[in-house]
């Protein structure tokens, strides 16, 4: 495990990517001590101001602080990346293997459906869903996690198709386990790091939809500060205060670009043959 | 190749009709009626009735289901429940504004991904590959909304090369051109940097391969090895990727229409959202997916054409 961590951060942008990540966790953990204003603070009299010392990233149409909005914004885009890929992954994980360890009919009727849901176009679904039940914090995690379900069951799948035959798993079903026990506690760990590193990548996309469903106007309903419904606000504005959308542009980014170059660099540590590519 | 086109053809009939079945069910488990959302909380119950005989909602789940299929299967996609007007007429509408955008989009991915990609795999671990590496990083971690509106800030407002307003004139081809060229060059760059990593890793595989080596003791020269021979068989898995990032793209699109304003199925989409037109939705969802699959075939038959090896498989 040392091995592996020491081989990770060898890499520079992973390191890179973990400071990223690790700036914006502590801008979600850290938002109410370090705030200089409430983000939902409304003061009209300073509405549209410029970066300043006093309002370091400037106000938006209502006087509120932007650096504040951002800092609170990094909760709703983590806590929604890290429920959907959660669930998507707990469920998809879970279709996947056992779908793979059964196989037969079941494993190509489940894989056919799985074959249906990728053939919607992500945002169109995630769009839909959200628009039918509402935009709700609970719906828009079921809607991002519902269009990373059928990877996560092709990814954990394909291995356990191969591993099912190998000598460890006859020898624990001729020991009397069962075939739940062997499928996760004997097949499980060797599927982990790559469904892991999948995880670490679809969390990435999972911050993109968040934040382009709140573009929309179909994520978390105002006034909570989100990072892409910040975004539409400045972009309404864009003609008089670019520092709207910059600002919370930027922080999107950095979030994603963090959490890509860590999917990468921990790729590249569990598969060592992969290096780079 | 005959039977093998007849073959995949066969093939995606199955998949098409799962698609459109789920199309049915995830419309059909919207809470609330929708003739009551049509026509108000306080129609009378006569006039939800009618609503309801009108949109064929009064019929039995089954024979709804085996009306959509029909339809949908002629090509009769619906008609909207705002506008009135058939689904198709409202698409074809916007469609050369779709288009214009998608393969000119396409052509910018292209022209900067593979090359790029070739280039960094011919120089592995290197300065150049480190760049190209780090860039297809960045420009993948953009969402399409944000670099579309850092390129709107930049060149449209701060230096005023080009238009804000989207809306171009079909008629006038230099208007058109004029007004594609940041939106194409917002989604081509994401599409390049998704084409960058394939070529890249995709070319790798292929450099080590006999052939090459063969190809190269043989005396031919190295350009020519790695961009005929190289290329060619690098290109397998990158026509593969094009093909499923069709998804993907259509919901950067989207995306991009609402950035630049300009008319396009993206708009239209948002608007029955906005306006809670169900057979729209419907209409629009069914039409992407009949995309999708289409995509995907021409995606396999490219396969095919390239790779004699396939057809037989």
């Amino acid at each position: 495990m040392r091995r592996f961590v020491k081989r990770m951060m060898a890499n520079p942008t992973t390191s890179i990517g973990v400071v990223l990540c690790a700036l914006i966790v502590l801008a979600a953990v850290l938002a109410p001590y370090i705030s200089p204003f409430d983000p939902l603070d409304q003061n009209i009299i300073d509405k549209l101001k410029p970066p300043s010392t006093t309002y370091w990233l400037g106000t938006d149409a209502y006087g509120r602080d932007v650096l504040s909005r951002v800092l609170w914004g990094a909760r709703i885009s983590l806590v929604v990346s890290v429920a959907s890929i959660g669930a998507a992954l707990l469920v998809g994980g879970a279709i996947g293997m056992v779908s793979g360890y059964v196989g037969g009919r079941v494993d190509l009727f489940i894989m056919q459906v799985m074959d249906v849901l990728l053939s919607f176009p992500s945002l169109i679904l995630g769009l839909i869903v959200v628009a039918l039940l509402g935009p709700e914090l609970v719906n828009l995690i079921f809607a991002i996690s519902l269009t990373a379900v059928a990877p996560f069951a092709r990814i954990a799948r394909a291995p356990v198709l191969s591993l099912k035959e190998r000598a460890f798993v006859e020898a624990g079903r001729a020991l009397g386990f069962s075939h739940i026990r062997v499928l996760f506690v004997h097949i499980l760990p060797n599927i982990l790091s790559e469904v892991l590193v999948m995880a670490s990548l679809w969390m990435a996309t999972a911050v993109r939809t968040e934040a382009s469903l709140s573009f929309i106007g179909l994520g978390v309903k105002p006034p909570i500060a989100t990072w892409g419904g910040m975004m539409r606000d400045g972009f309404d504005a864009i003609l008089d205060a670019p520092w709207l959308s910059i600002f919370p542009g930027i922080a999107i980014l950095m979030l994603v670009l963090g959490l890509n170059m860590v999917g990468d660099g921990l790729r590249d540590a569990t598969d060592p043959k992969l290096s780079g590519s | 190749m005959i039977f093998y086109v007849i073959r995949r053809l066969l093939a995606a009939i199955p998949t098409l009709l799962a698609v459109l079945t789920l199309v049915f069910v995830i419309v059909r488990i919207v809470p609330g009626d929708p003739a009551v959302a049509i026509l108000g909380d306080r129609a009378t119950p006569d006039a939800v009735a009618a609503m309801q005989h009108r949109l064929g909602l009064d019929k039995p789940v089954w024979a709804q289901y085996l009306d959509f299929m029909g339809h949908s299967l002629r090509g009769d996609f619906g008609t909207s429940m705002v506008t009135g007007r058939p689904i198709l007429q409202d698409v074809g509408a916007v469609l050369p504004h779709t288009m214009d955008l998608t393969i000119a989009s396409m052509l910018v991915g292209t022209l900067l991904g593979v090359p790029a990609g070739v280039v960094a795999a011919l120089h592995r671990n290197r300065w150049i590959d480190v760049t190209a590496r780090m860039l297809s990083l960045v420009g993948l971690s953009f969402p399409v909304f944000v670099s579309g509106v850092f390129m709107l800030l930049a060149f449209a407002l701060h230096w005023r090369l080009f238009p804000v307003i989207g809306n171009a004139n079909l008629d006038d081809p230099i208007d058109r051109l004029d007004k594609l060229v940041l939106p194409a060059l917002t989604l081509g760059i994401t599409m390049a940097a998704y084409i960058t990593r394939v070529t890249r890793s995709s070319m790798l595989q292929v450099l080590g391969e006999d052939y090459m080596r063969t190809a190269r003791a043989k005396g031919v020269p190295w350009r020519r090895v790695v961009w005929r021979h190289g290329l060619r068989n690098a290109g397998l898995p990158v026509v593969t990727v094009v093909g499923l990032y069709v998804g993907i793209l259509i919901g950067n699109s989207v995306l991009t229409e609402i950035v630049f304003n300009r008319p396009g199925l993206g708009k239209i989409i948002v608007g029955a959202l906005n306006q809670r037109d169900y057979t729209m939705l419907q209409g629009l969802m069914t039409i992407y997916c009949f995309l999708i699959v289409v995509v995907n075939l021409v995606t396999d038959l490219t396969y095919g054409l390239i790779d004699p090896r396939v057809k037989q498989a």
